[in-house]
C-alpha cells in the first residue's frame, strides 16, 4: 500500500460505516413507527392557522451576497493554509525568510483591501 | 501495513471511538443539557423516568435516555407537508448526521509518534497529514443537511430557518478556519498529532494564541448553531427553524448530530488550544525511535483529554443558558465586520512576531 494513500483507507471505511449507521437508524424508525397520514398533518405548520402564502417565494438578495463572499474568503483561507504550515520551516532558512514573510504580507493586505471594499459597498449591512 | 490490516484497525477504532465515546456522550448530553438548563432556570427538569421506579444513582439519567430513545423510535415518521419532497426530506437528517460523525476521524485521543517519527497512531482513526483541512472540508458539507431539509419541508418557518442556517454556517466557517492559521504557523503542521506534541508543559495554544482561542470559541458556538447564535432554530421566532416539519427519528437525528458537532468542535478546541492529551510537566515516555511507550501515563493522558473536552462542553452549555439570543443582522455583522478582520489581524501579528523573533 502506498504510504501516501494508506491514511485515507480508514476514512473510506468510516464513511461507509457512518452512512450505514444513519440508514439503519432512519429505516428502523420507518419500520417500527405507525404511519397514519391525515389531511391536517399534510398542511405546513403555521402555528395552527391555514397557510398564509406559498413558502417558496423570492428571498432576500443578502443571502446570495453572503454565499459569494463566503466563496471568495474561504478560498483565500485555503490558500493561506499551505503557507502557514510551512512558515516555521521557511523562517529557519535566512535567505528565504523575507520572501516567505513578504509574500504573505502582500496576500493578506490584498485580502484585507477586498474585505474593506465589500464592507464599504454595503455587502455586509443587514439593515 | 497491508490493506487488510488497515481495514481491520479502521473498523476497530471506529467502533471504539464512535460507539464507546461519541454516541455515548451525545446521548448523555441530551439529558445533561435539559438538567443543566433546569438548574440555571431554577427548575427541576426531567425526573420521571426512573428505572423500575427505583431511586439508585444514575437511575434517572439512564432511564430518561432509554425512554427518549424508545419513544423516538416508535413515534410516527411523518411525511413532509403537501408540495414537499419526500425523498430529500428523508435523507436530509442523514446528510447532517454523517459529516458530524466523520469529523471525528482526525482527532487524536492520546499520544501518537513524535513529529517525523515513523509509527502507528493508535488513538486516532486516520493519521492524515492535512488533518484539519480534511476536517473543515467535512464540516462544510454539514450545511447541506439543514438547507435541504428546510427546502424539502415546503413550510415558511422551515425555509426561513434553512436560509439562516446556510448563511450563518458559511459565514462563521471562514472565521473558524482563519483562527487556526496562527496555530499552524506556530506548530508548523496541520496534523493534529504534531500540533499536540508542540504543546508540552504550558506552551498551550491558548498561551501562544489567546486572541485566536476567544475567536475560535465564538465562531465554534455559531458554527454549531447554539445560543446566543441559534437564529436558525429560534423557537420564539421560527418554532423550530429548519426542522419544524420533522418528527420522530428524523428530528432526533438532527438534534443528535448537533450534539455530536458540539463535542467535535470542543475536541478540536482542546487539541489546538488546550494542549490535547498533554499533561503539563509530565513527559510522554518514548522509545529511541520517538514512538510512545504505553503505560499508566497514557491512560492518564487520555483521561485528561476527555476531562478538558468535558470542560469545554460545559462552558458552551453554560454560555447557551446564560446569554440572550442575538438579532440576525447582529450575528451576520459580528461574523463579517468584527471577527473576520480580527482574525486577519491576529494572523498578521503572528507572522510579524514570528519573523522578528526568528
Amino acid at each position: 500500500m502506498d504510504a501516501n494513500y494508506a491514511p485515507y483507507v480508514p476514512v473510506v471505511i468510516v464513511t461507509i460505516l457512518v452512512v450505514g449507521l444513519a440508514a439503519v437508524i432512519l429505516l428502523l424508525n420507518r419500520m417500527l413507527g405507525p404511519r397514519r397520514p391525515t389531511n391536517i398533518k399534510s398542511i405546513p405548520f403555521e402555528s395552527g392557522a391555514d397557510p398564509y402564502s406559498k413558502p417558496r417565494t423570492r428571498m432576500s438578495v443578502k443571502f446570495y451576497m453572503t454565499a459569494i463572499l463566503f466563496l471568495v474568503f474561504d478560498l483565500e483561507v485555503v490558500f493561506i493554509y499551505p503557507w502557514a504550515s510551512r512558515y516555521k520551516a521557511w523562517l529557519a532558512d535566512d535567505a528565504f525568510a523575507p520572501i516567505a514573510f513578504g509574500g504573505m504580507v502582500l496576500f493578506v493586505i490584498i485580502v484585507t483591501l477586498g474585505l474593506l471594499y465589500e464592507w464599504k459597498r454595503g455587502a455586509m449591512d443587514w439593515e | 501495513m497491508s490493506l487488510g490490516e488497515l481495514v481491520l484497525w479502521g473498523l476497530v477504532k471506529f467502533v471504539a471511538i464512535v460507539f464507546g465515546w461519541v454516541m455515548l456522550v451525545a446521548t448523555v448530553l441530551t439529558y445533561i443539557e435539559r438538567k443543566q438548563s433546569a438548574y440555571v432556570q431554577n427548575r427541576i427538569g426531567p425526573n420521571r423516568a426512573w428505572i423500575g421506579g427505583k431511586r439508585f444513582p444514575l437511575s434517572a439519567t439512564i432511564g430518561q435516555i432509554l425512554a427518549d430513545a424508545a419513544k423516538v423510535l416508535f413515534k410516527e415518521d411523518t411525511e413532509p407537508p403537501r408540495g414537499g419532497n419526500p425523498i430529500l426530506h428523508q435523507i436530509s437528517p442523514a446528510l447532517a448526521f454523517i459529516p458530524a460523525l466523520l469529523m471525528w476521524i482526525v482527532i487524536p485521543f492520546g499520544p501518537g509518534p513524535m513529529p517525523g517519527a515513523e509509527g502507528e497512531n493508535w488513538f486516532l482513526i486516520a493519521d492524515v497529514n492535512v488533518g484539519l483541512l480534511l476536517m473543515f472540508a467535512i464540516m462544510s458539507v454539514s450545511v447541506y443537511g439543514g438547507v435541504i431539509g428546510a427546502w424539502a419541508s415546503n413550510s415558511g418557518f422551515s425555509l426561513l430557518g434553512g436560509l439562516r442556517v446556510g448563511a450563518q454556517m458559511i459565514s462563521y466557517e471562514v472565521t473558524l478556519g482563519l483562527n487556526l492559521v496562527g496555530i499552524f504557523m506556530i506548530f508548523g503542521s496541520m496534523r493534529l498529532n504534531d500540533i499536540v506534541w508542540g504543546q508540552g508543559d504550558l506552551a498551550w495554544g491558548i498561551v501562544v494564541q489567546p486572541v485566536a482561542f476567544i475567536l475560535f470559541m465564538v465562531a465554534s458556538i455559531a458554527e454549531t448553531k447554539r445560543a446566543p447564535f441559534d437564529m436558525p432554530e429560534a423557537e420564539s421566532e421560527l418554532v423550530a427553524g429548519y426542522f419544524t416539519e420533522f418528527s420522530s427519528m428524523r428530528f432526533a437525528v438532527f438534534s443528535l448530530s448537533e450534539f455530536i458537532a458540539l463535542i467535535a468542535v470542543a475536541a478540536v478546541g482542546v487539541t489546538c488550544f488546550l494542549g490535547g492529551w498533554q499533561i503539563p510537566w509530565v513527559d510522554t515516555p518514548v522509545d529511541a525511535a520517538g514512538v510512545p511507550v504505553y503505560g499508566w501515563i497514557t491512560v492518564a493522558q487520555v483521561g485528561i483529554f476527555l476531562a478538558k473536552m468535558i470542560f469545554l462542553i460545559w462552558l458552551q452549555m453554560q454560555i447557551r443558558w446564560t446569554l440572550p439570543r442575538f438579532r440576525y443582522d447582529q450575528v451576520m455583522k459580528l461574523g463579517w465586520v468584527y471577527l473576520l478582520p480580527l482574525s486577519l489581524l491576529n494572523l498578521f501579528v503572528t507572522a510579524i512576531v514570528m519573523y522578528l523573533a526568528r
